[in-house]
């Protein structure tokens, strides 16, 4: 890896996309993201919390341009900057995209279950996947796919495995080597630990992290467990309602949240060894197909004034490298 | 030594997997063991992951599912001598399940309120009108809601945390004595699992229910629990008062369970924590 500073590995500016459908003349629009922007490093590992319909999804799927109807993107760019090639992905020929993705851009997805085709041997999937982008003759493509899953400390004898055989565990273990074959520059990994018993989920976790290091790779990796992201995030970013509405380095959000909503979460953490009372907050998530004026999450903020009702809070950068989108923003905690 | 509300002594259940020549027997459960005592409420916790026998303990506490082996007696009566439809609805009425996800767990069809009209008049065996409604709006009283806010309302209108609730007032109105809650918060949203987990609580200090509470994860465990039982593949590894289990977990098992959890406290390097 070099040292110089380099560009921002995603950047994604102002990017809108929603759901929009027409039957018999009604028109209705989901605004699953809305005015989104951030920007993700070389070698980092950035988390994406939220809560069920807060656009998590939709958002990677507009990031990996997998944008299908009625999902559209009315206006914004996602821009990768890999090592040989710049790409708005938007703009891109399919062709191009087929050669991206999973090269320099893979997945990994939560179902693991669903993703290994069940009728074949797991071997075929890495054919499937990675061979036309590993760009060898098939004994020495094998021998590269055997040495990954080595350094994954997975036995080469899953190659042939039906997925049936393997538990939950070792086939979100495959997924990943499958994801991570080719060393791209940009890995999405959708709530690959959701399904996953305690135990299991940590030594995924640390197996994400570990190939994480190793390939230099950027992750964006999504999910509603905020444990997961204290464990594994160097930078975090909030969701509510379609909006991006907190971003820094994962400490500095778990020590001093600033916005309403993402103190709250943070405060209503259930802990081992901790019994002190624990509020839920009122109300429930807005719906995006009719969302409040203003600041989407002012229904539900203790810290909501006149300004909140009418106008959307900008996402203001509140201390080095940690931004907010709120009028009255929490004050901050001291390290 | 007081009466006890609910025994369960050493059940047993197998199920029988594979076809006739290869079969075999799986043993989901193998001679666990709890009493609640009545008058006495409780939130008795168990904990195991998937395929630790959990759930299937869960069904034959509300006798959906008969023992291969053991006895599960409530308030006296074992649950096998239970025959025909009244005696049924006697135990029904006081044993109540409430399920994981409420998205599943109601007709996407039909207006939630029916429901619960439904529960009142068979459960609770009312057939007045006003008697149904009032009987309704009590049991939502009781979980932070109200029959306006939710009378012809569908399920999609809901979040899932109302949801939920609206599951929880549904298991009340017949005024049980045991709730069945099996992984009742998995499904539901951060922001609204506190309120779910501090209503359970709520309702065994308000109404004096006890409530066996299913769940994988410790730290609502912890919360909210009196006592706790650790499941592994069928069997209990560990058990006893909530939090002395959990400040200090004997049972190799337990203790592997509570290292593996997360703390939503980040370590001081990202991922430091992980490899221990």
């Amino acid at each position: 890896m070099s040292e110089q500073v380099r560009e921002p590995v995603l950047v994604v500016s102002d990017l809108r996309a929603y759901y929009r459908t027409s039957s018999f003349g009604v028109e209705r629009e989901v605004r699953a993201v809305d005015d989104v922007s951030l920007s993700i490093e070389a070698n980092e590992i950035y988390g994406l919390a939220g809560e069920s319909s807060s656009g998590k999804t939709t958002l990677i799927k507009t990031i990996a341009a997998a944008i299908q109807p009625p999902l559209e993107v009315l206006a914004g760019s996602v821009v990768f900057n890999f090592s040989d090639r710049r790409v708005d992905i938007h703009a891109v020929d399919r062709r191009e995209l087929a050669a991206i993705r999973w090269k320099h851009l893979s997945y990994i997805m939560q179902g693991s279950m669903n993703v290994l085709n069940p009728v074949r041997r797991v071997r075929h999937s890495f054919v499937d996947f990675a061979f036309r982008h590993i760009g060898k003759p098939m004994p020495e493509f094998l021998q590269v796919v055997r040495n990954h899953l080595q350094r994954l400390h997975l036995a080469p004898d899953v190659l042939d495995a039906y997925p049936h055989q393997l538990s939950g565990g070792m086939r979100q273990r495959v997924t990943i080597a499958l994801a991570t074959v080719c060393r791209p520059e940009f890995i999405i990994a959708d709530e690959p630990t959701t399904a996953l018993d305690v135990v299991v989920q940590k030594g995924v976790l640390a197996m994400i992290h570990e190939i994480q290091r190793e390939l230099g790779s950027s992750l964006i990796f999504v999910t509603h467990d905020m444990s997961v992201h204290a464990n594994l995030a160097d930078r975090l970013g909030i969701m509510y309602a379609g909006r991006l509405v907190e971003e820094g380095r994962t400490a500095d959000v778990f020590r001093s949240p600033r916005h309403p909503y993402t103190a709250h979460l943070i405060a209503s953490l259930p802990r081992l060894g901790d019994t002190s009372p624990k509020k839920g907050l009122d109300g429930a998530p807005p719906n995006l197909a009719n969302p409040p004026p203003g600041c989407r999450f002012h229904p539900r903020c203790p810290r909501a004034s006149d300004i909140c009702r009418r106008e959307t809070p900008p996402m203001t950068w509140l201390a080095a490298g940690h931004r907010a989108a709120c009028f009255h923003p929490e004050p901050e905690q001291a390290a | 030594m007081s009466a006890a509300l609910l025994e369960v002594e050493g059940v047993v259940r197998t199920y029988a997997s594979g076809g006739l020549f290869s079969r075999h027997r799986i043993t989901a459960v193998d001679g666990v063991s709890l009493r609640l005592d009545a008058g006495r409420p409780e939130i008795f916790t168990i904990v195991g992951e998937s395929g630790s026998g959990k759930t299937t303990l869960a069904r034959m506490i509300l006798n959906m599912l008969a023992p291969s082996g053991g006895t599960i007696r409530f308030n006296g009566a074992d649950l096998s001598t239970i025959r025909g439809g009244r005696a049924r609805l006697a135990f029904m009425k006081q044993v109540q399940p409430i399920f994981q996800n409420p998205f599943e767990a109601f007709n996407p069809m039909k207006r939630v309120d029916r429901y619960l009209f439904v529960t009142a008049r068979r459960m609770a065996g009312l057939s007045n009108e006003t008697e149904i409604v009032e009987a309704t709006d009590q049991a939502l009283l009781s979980v932070g809601l109200s029959l306006a806010e939710v009378r012809g309302r569908f399920p999609h209108e809901l979040s899932g945390g109302q949801l939920q609730r609206v599951a929880i007032a549904r298991a009340l109105i017949s005024k049980p004595a045991l709730l069945v809650a099996d992984e009742p918060v998995s499904m539901i949203d951060a922001s609204l699992r506190a309120s779910i987990v501090n209503l359970l609580r709520d309702l065994r200090d308000r109404l004096g229910v006890s409530i066996i509470y299913i769940t994988h994860d410790l730290a609502t465990a912890y919360y909210i629990s009196d006592r706790i039982l650790i499941m592994r593949h069928g069997s209990a590894v560990e058990s006893g008062d909530a939090r002395t289990v959990l400040d200090n977990p004997q049972h190799s098992y337990s203790q592997l369970l509570k290292q593996s959890v997360l703390s939503p406290d980040p370590p001081s390097r990202p991922g430091a924590s992980l490899n221990a």
